[in-house]
C-alpha cells in the first residue's frame, strides 16, 4: 500500500501540521489561561515561585474587585456578628471588612455603553454609507472613498490635544456622548469600506426584483440586501467592537469620572491595598468576557459567508 | 395582459448609446422576440420597459398609459433575470409569495395563490426548500412562479434560459411556451440565440449596436431579411453573400453574376454599383450541367442533408443538399438558385433592395 495522491497532504505532513497548530494555540492561549487561573488564586500564590500550576481556588480576586474594604483589629473583629454572606467571610479571614462596593461594576458598564453605543452607530451609519456608495451615482465618489480613508492613516492618538481642547469646548468631556462619538469617529472609515465590499457583491438584481416586485427602494434595501450583508455587518461590528472596548489612550485622556471606561481602571485596582494580582486578573478576565460572547454569538454568520448560490450555480 | 408601444425610445449611458431610437409594438399576448449579439442594447431596452432603467428619450406605452418615467413597482410588470435573482434568505415558498406580500394579500389567500401557481409549475414538492440548493431547473420554475404569481399585465425575461445546461434549455423553452399560450400573458423575451427566438416567438426584434434591423414574424425575418445583419445573424449556417459590380433596373427579374445571368425577385428599386447576391443554402442546388460553376472545397454531413462549400467566382458559397447526393471535394459542378428567394444587397449600407420578395416587409426605402 503505497498510494499517494497529490492534492491530499500524507498522514505524516498532517499530523506535522497538526501538531504545528496545537502549539502555536498554546503559545497564545497561554497568556490567557494564566489570566483566567490567577484570578482564582490567592493572592500569595499569585506570586509564588516557582508559579503554581495546581492551586487551590478562591474567589478572593473577585470578592476584592467588587468591594472596598477597610482594616479592623482582630478585638473588633471578635465583637461583629458573624458573617451572613460567603464573600463577607472570605474578607474577614484576612482581618477586613467590607466598606462599600468599588467602582469596577460602573466602569465595566461604561465600557458596555460606550463599547456597544460607538459599535452600533459606525455599523448603522457604515452600512448607510457603504450602500449609497456601492448603489449610487455619488459626486466624487471615489475622493470621498479615500478621504474616509485617510482619517485611518495616522494612529487616532495623533490628534489627541485637538481632540482633548476641542471636547473641553463642546463640554463633551468625560461623557458617554463624547466617547461614543469618538470610537465612532475611529470606527466609522473601517466600517464603510468593509461594509461597502460586501455590499459590493451581493447582485443588484436582487433589489430590482424587490422594486419590481412592488417594494420601495428602503424597503428592498432593508428586506434583501440586509439580510444578504449579515455575515459583513457581523464582522465589522467585532472590528469595531473590539478597538472600542479595548481603547486605552483616549481613555485615559479624556475620561476620569463618570464615564471612565474599564481599561483605564482596571490597572488602578493594583494600588488599593498591596499588590492585589488576583483582584486585576480577575477583572481583566471579565472584561474579556463580552468581546468573547458578542464573537461567538455572531460566529456562524462569520462562518456561513454569502450565499451566492442562488444567483448562479 | 396589455399592449406595448415602444417610440423612438434611447438610452445614453454617458457619452454611449446602448440603445437608439427604438419604435415597435408589442400586441397584447404576443410572445415577443428582442434577439441581438451580446452588447446590443437588448437588456438596456427590456430593463426600460420593465422600469429598472429611465429612457434618456422616448416613450413608452402600456395599454396606452406613457410609463416611460414611473417607477418599476408602478408599471405591475414581471421580470425574470439572467441568473434569476432568487432571494437567497428566503425558501421556496417565500419567494414566490413576496410579490403578494407587498400587495397586502391575507394570509389564506396568499397560500392559495402559491399553491395554484406551484402546481401549474410543478414544484409543488420544493415549496418549503431554500433556493441555494435547488437545480437549474427549478430555479427557473421558482423564479417563472414568482413572476406570474401576482398576474401582471406583462413579463419581461432576460435570457431566461441561458444559466441552464444545455440538455435543460430545450425541455424549458418547451414549458415557457406552452406557459405562455396557456396564460396568453404578453412577454417580452431577450435572446442571443437566433434558434431560440425563432422557434418561440411570435414577432422578433432583431437588434444590433443599439439599433433595430429588423422587425417582424420569424417566417419573413428569415426569408425576407431587411439587412445582411440580419440575414447573416439568422439561420445556420448563414445566408449566403456573393458579392458582384453591377446595376438592376426597376422591373428586372435577371442579374448577371460571374458572367452568367440568374433569376431574382421582379426588383422595385434600381440600384448601381457594389450589390450583394443573397441566397439560403438550402436553396442552392448542385447540377452537373450549369454555367455558374463552383469547385468543392469541404462536405459536412448532417444525417439526412449535408452542407456542402464550394468556391465560385464571387466568393465562398454553402448549400444544404440531401445526404445522399454525391459531393466529393475537389470536383467541379453546376450551381443554380431559387430565384424566387434571392435577396439583393446594397453592399455599402447592407440593405436590402426592395423586390416582389420583400415589399411591404422591410421598413426603409
Ligand atoms: N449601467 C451601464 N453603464 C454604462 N454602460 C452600460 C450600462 N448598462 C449597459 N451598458 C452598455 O450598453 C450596451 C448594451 O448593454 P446591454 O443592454 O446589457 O446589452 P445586451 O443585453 O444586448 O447584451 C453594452 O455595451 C453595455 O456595456
Ligand atoms: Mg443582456
Amino acid at each position: 500500500m503505497s498510494g499517494y495522491s497529490i492534492t491530499e497532504p500524507s498522514r505524516r505532513q498532517k499530523w506535522v501540521a497538526g501538531t504545528l497548530v496545537v502549539l502555536y494555540a498554546l503559545i497564545t492561549i497561554m497568556p490567557l489561561i494564566w489570566i483566567i487561573t490567577t484570578g482564582f488564586k490567592s493572592p500569595v500564590d499569585s506570586i509564588s515561585y516557582p508559579p503554581k500550576v495546581l492551586f487551590e481556588p478562591s474567589l478572593e480576586g473577585y470578592v476584592n474587585l467588587f468591594t472596598t474594604r477597610t482594616r479592623v483589629s482582630p478585638e473588633q473583629l471578635a465583637q461583629l456578628p458573624p458573617p451572613k454572606r460567603w464573600y463577607e467571610e472570605i474578607v474577614r479571614n484576612r482581618d477586613m471588612v467590607i466598606a462599600g462596593p468599588s467602582r469596577y461594576g460602573e466602569r465595566f458598564m461604561n465600557s458596555v455603553i460606550i463599547g456597544f453605543g460607538s459599535t452600533f452607530l459606525s455599523v448603522f451609519l457604515g452600512t448607510l454609507a457603504a450602500y449609497a456608495f456601492s448603489r449610487f451615482k455619488v459626486p466624487l465618489k471615489d475622493d470621498l472613498l479615500f478621504f474616509i480613508l485617510s482619517t485611518r492613516m495616522m494612529p487616532p492618538i495623533a490628534v489627541a490635544i485637538p481632540i482633548f481642547l476641542m471636547f473641553r469646548k463642546l463640554g463633551l468631556s468625560d461623557t458617554h456622548l463624547g466617547m461614543i462619538l469618538l470610537y465612532t469617529a475611529v470606527n466609522i472609515s473601517l466600517a464603510v469600506w468593509l461594509l461597502k465590499g460586501f455590499i459590493d457583491e451581493i447582485p443588484r438584481e436582487y433589489e430590482e426584483a424587490a422594486l419590481i416586485d412592488g417594494y420601495t427602494r428602503f424597503q428592498a434595501f432593508y428586506k434583501v440586501v440586509l439580510p444578504q450583508a449579515a455575515t459583513g455587518i457581523a464582522s465589522t461590528a467585532i472590528f469595531c467592537l473590539i478597538f472600542a472596548w479595548n481603547e486605552y489612550a483616549f481613555a485615559v485622556l479624556l475620561t476620569s469620572g463618570t464615564a471612565q471606561t474599564a481599561p483605564p481602571f482596571i490597572p488602578t485596582i493594583i494600588g488599593v491595598g498591596g499588590q492585589d494580582w488576583p483582584a486585576v486578573a480577575a477583572g481583566a478576565t471579565l472584561f474579556l468576557l463580552p468581546v468573547m460572547i458578542f464573537t461567538i454569538f455572531l460566529r456562524k454568520h462569520l462562518l456561513r459567508g454569502i450565499t451566492f448560490g442562488a444567483v448562479r450555480k | 395582459m396589455a399592449e406595448i408601444i415602444i417610440k423612438n425610445l434611447r438610452k445614453d449611458f454617458g457619452n454611449f448609446t446602448a440603445v437608439q431610437s427604438s419604435t415597435f409594438k408589442i400586441e397584447d399576448g404576443e410572445f415577443f422576440m428582442l434577439l441581438g449579439p451580446s452588447g446590443c442594447g437588448k437588456t438596456t431596452t427590456l430593463r426600460m420597459i420593465a422600469g429598472l432603467e429611465l429612457p434618456t428619450s422616448g416613450e413608452i406605452y402600456i395599454d396606452g398609459e406613457e410609463v416611460g418615467q414611473k417607477p418599476a413597482s408602478e408599471r405591475d410588470i414581471a421580470f425574470v433575470f439572467q441568473m434569476f435573482a432568487l432571494y437567497p434568505h428566503m425558501n421556496v415558498r417565500k419567494n414566490i409569495s413576496y410579490p403578494l406580500v407587498s400587495q397586502g394579500f391575507s394570509r389564506a389567500q396568499v397560500r392559495a395563490k402559491v399553491a395554484e401557481v406551484a402546481r401549474i409549475l410543478g414544484i409543488e414538492d420544493i415549496l418549503n426548500r431554500p433556493v441555494g440548493g435547488l437545480s437549474g431547473g427549478d430555479r427557473q420554475r421558482v423564479a417563472l412562479g414568482r413572476a406570474i404569481v401576482r398576474n401582471p399585465k406583462a413579463f419581461m425575461m432576460d435570457e431566461p434560459l441561458g444559466a441552464l445546461d444545455a440538455e435543460f434549455r430545450e425541455r424549458m423553452a418547451e414549458e415557457l411556451r406552452a406557459l405562455h399560450d396557456r396564460m396568453r400573458a404578453t412577454t417580452v423575451y431577450v435572446t442571443h440565440d437566433q434558434l431560440e427566438a425563432m422557434q418561440m416567438g411570435d414577432k422578433i426584434v432583431v437588434m444590433n449596436h443599439g439599433v433595430i434591423e429588423q422587425f417582424g414574424t420569424p417566417q419573413d425575418i428569415y426569408d425576407k431579411p431587411a439587412t445582411m445583419f440580419v440575414a447573416d445573424f439568422i439561420g445556420s449556417p448563414a445566408m449566403n453573400f456573393l458579392k458582384f459590380r453591377g446595376s438592376v433596373e426597376r422591373g428586372a427579374t435577371t442579374i448577371s453574376l460571374g458572367g452568367v445571368s440568374h433569376g431574382v425577385p421582379e426588383m422595385r428599386e434600381p440600384r448601381d454599383g457594389d450589390l450583394v447576391f443573397g441566397v439560403r443554402p438550402e436553396h442552392v442546388r448542385l447540377v452537373d450541367a450549369g454555367e455558374y460553376r463552383g469547385k468543392v472545397r469541404a462536405t459536412e454531413y448532417l444525417g439526412t442533408t449535408q452542407i456542402v462549400t464550394l468556391d465560385t467566382s464571387n466568393g465562398p458559397l454553402k448549400a444544404r443538399i440531401g445526404a445522399e447526393q454525391p459531393a466529393r471535394v475537389g470536383e467541379t459542378v453546376g450551381i443554380e438558385f431559387n430565384a424566387a428567394t434571392v435577396t439583393l444587397f446594397d453592399s455599402q449600407s447592407g440593405q436590402a433592395l426592395r423586390s416582389d420578395l420583400n415589399e411591404g416587409v422591410i421598413g426603409h426605402g
